[in-house]
């Protein structure tokens, strides 16, 4: 029983200690996302911080080792969630490489309308987060639909919305419908003004930039050593972006600029990502364009022809042997893979997503590892809060795009 | 030049300065990949790192691979490295025997390599020797084992002898109808 005349026992060095401990998470509503920072605060101030990751770790190199190709799709939607379609894509295209598929152009196009499409909802998501952050919930609020409607193309090619396991090896399920362009259309038509609008509210707002710059900053030299990618490493001054690196699924097609920054702070990782919105915009439109130049039959294209590794309509399946023996053959990873280890990496939501892909030849990947870009970036939190206020360190944790399912594979 | 050329050109750079000790230099779906002795880990790096003409200074990615088959060389561990200013990408092995997982640590040439060796070690029991801080980091700190080497299969997904009626598979309905 309690008894108030013997003292509460305290760790030793606890009363001499002159900060104070707080437990910032892993259940924290300003953290969006199962983080846990443990802070030794000096006022508000921080002197150290120290992380816990992996609360939801869930094992995706491990179950990958047992699953045939497409069975691994799915676990890659749960990587970084607010982008799923890149993650789907990226692995996609690590098997096309690997088993040296050609993907048609108007796939390519296709799949950089829908790539290009989760980059704006990934960066929408991040910049109005980081402005609840900051004190402005409108901003959030009034994107919210653009994000609704672009989850409806999803929907309309897929038929899901948030974890996607969008498009097969070799191209998509099906064709987009005309209601799927009829919404691209509609979005490409409002979603500049929303965008012009969202950055009124933020761009010169003195108290969104009294709060963002030079909070959270990193120097390029630093960031690279961290090993920093997209665009938070932009943000910095450094202009490595995957798709003008090592163009993917016919990036070389396109024009488009690269925003960088310079401090590397909150405001410019801010900025960087409002301006690659209207670079995928841009993008998607000339896609878009390009689409409608396909003519004929090459206007209907939308897989390569790959029956190995191609899902069959299902229709096929129910009606016509050869559909249904590969279906199985697919299903059951009974198609031959080529050994081989590949690297493939895609310009993800938040950085390079890299897929290291060992094959022995067996149905399943010998070992799959996932370069997840936030999981490297983390790292540098510490360096990024160190003797910044407790107030600045939330926004920081939200303007670094940390995306818990991907952190923690 | 074209990518074949460059990667002869690095080749001969790197087997000018470590001779023989650099081996199995292979092209593999576009990227260049060696092997070394993991004694000379740090060194191999430092090199790709600092050479003028090499400029390998940014990790990408740091990970390892289990071979029970290879005796003395069961676990690898494999850096991607990247020149970003010239656009290549090579891939670094270094192998070592799973009685003694030992490797050097790159934590302090690159930060950002101190994660990513955590990650390894908890997964794979390499230890990184003379890293500032090497323990668990997605596992429970408690765990014993190293999950990804390839002596834990996952369970076999075909197995009956579980009371799992729920998730479709052993329970009582379907044992009764085996038996009789």
């Amino acid at each position: 029983m309690f008894d108030a005349r013997t003292p509460i026992p305290l760790p030793e060095g606890s009363i001499e200690q002159q900060t104070t401990t707080l437990n910032l998470g892993p259940t924290h509503p300003a953290t969006h996302g199962v983080f846990q920072n443990i802070l030794q605060l000096d006022g508000e101030r921080i002197v150290s911080t120290e992380q816990t990751v992996g609360y939801i770790h869930r094992a995706f190199e491990k179950l990958s080792e047992r699953r045939p190709l497409y069975q691994i799709t799915p676990i890659t939607d749960r990587l970084n969630y607010c982008s799923s379609p890149i993650n789907n894509m990226g692995w996609h295209m690590t098997c096309e490489k690997l088993l040296g598929i050609q993907t048609p152009k108007r796939v390519d196009y296709l799949r950089i309308i829908i790539m290009e499409l989760s980059r704006i909802t990934d960066h929408l998501i991040c910049n109005s987060i980081v402005g609840v952050d900051t004190g402005a919930f409108t901003g959030f609020l009034y994107v919210m639909q653009y994000r609704e409607l672009a989850y409806e193309i999803y929907e309309e090619v897929c038929g899901s919305r948030l974890t996607t396991n969008i498009g097969r090896v070799g191209g998509f399920e099906r064709n987009f419908n005309n209601t799927a362009f009829t919404k691209l259309e509609k979005f490409l038509a409002e979603y500049p003004k929303v965008l012009k609008e969202f950055e009124n509210l933020f761009n010169r707002n003195r108290i969104f930039m009294e709060r963002t710059q030079g909070t959270g900053a990193i120097s390029a030299e630093r960031a690279l050593a961290y090993g920093f990618t997209g665009p938070n490493l932009r943000a910095a001054g450094v202009d490595y972006d995957v798709r003008i690196h090592s163009p993917y699924s016919s990036y070389e097609d396109f024009e488009f600029d690269v925003p960088v920054g310079t401090t590397g702070d909150n405001y410019d990782r801010f900025m960087v990502r409002n301006g690659e919105m209207w670079q995928s915009l841009r993008l998607i439109d000339h896609a878009y364009k390009k689409i409608q130049e396909f003519k004929g039959a090459e206007a209907e294209v939308f897989h390569a022809e790959v029956p190995e590794y191609y899902l069959p309509k299902k229709e096929d399946v129910y009606t016509k042997m050869e559909a249904l023996i590969w279906h199985f053959k697919i299903i059951m990873g009974e198609t031959a893979i080529p050994a081989g280890e590949v690297y493939h990496s895609v310009e993800g939501g938040n950085g390079e997503l890299g897929f290291y892909f060992i094959s022995d030849g067996g149905r399943t990947p010998y070992r799959l590892h996932f370069r997840r870009p936030c999981f490297i970036y983390y790292q540098a939190y510490p360096e990024l809060s160190k003797n910044a206020m407790l107030s600045d360190a939330i926004i920081t944790l939200s303007s670094l795009n940390l995306i818990a399912g991907e952190l923690d594979a | 030049m074209s990518t074949t050329e460059t990667y002869s050109h690095i080749q001969e750079i790197i087997t000018k300065q470590f001779a023989d000790k650099v081996f199995n230099f292979q092209e593999t779906y576009g990227m260049l990949s060696f092997e070394a002795p993991k004694e000379l880990n740090l060194e191999v790096l430092g090199f790709l790192t600092n050479h003028p003409e090499l400029g390998f200074a940014f990790m990408t990615d740091l990970c390892a691979v289990h071979f029970p088959d290879k005796k003395g060389a069961e676990l690898q561990v494999v850096y991607h490295m990247h020149n970003l200013e010239k656009n290549v990408r090579i891939r670094f092995k270094v192998s070592t025997a799973i009685e003694d997982p030992t490797v050097a640590s790159a934590a302090i040439l690159y930060p950002t390599a101190n994660w990513m060796e955590r990650e390894t070690y908890d997964f794979f029991g390499v230890i990184f020797t003379g890293h500032p801080n090497l323990k668990r980091i997605l596992n429970v700190d408690e765990m014993t084992y190293f999950p990804l080497r390839k002596e834990f299969p996952l369970e076999d997904q075909t197995r009956i002898d579980k009371d799992d009626e729920m998730f479709g598979r052993g329970g009582n309905l379907l044992t009764q109808s085996l038996q009789n």
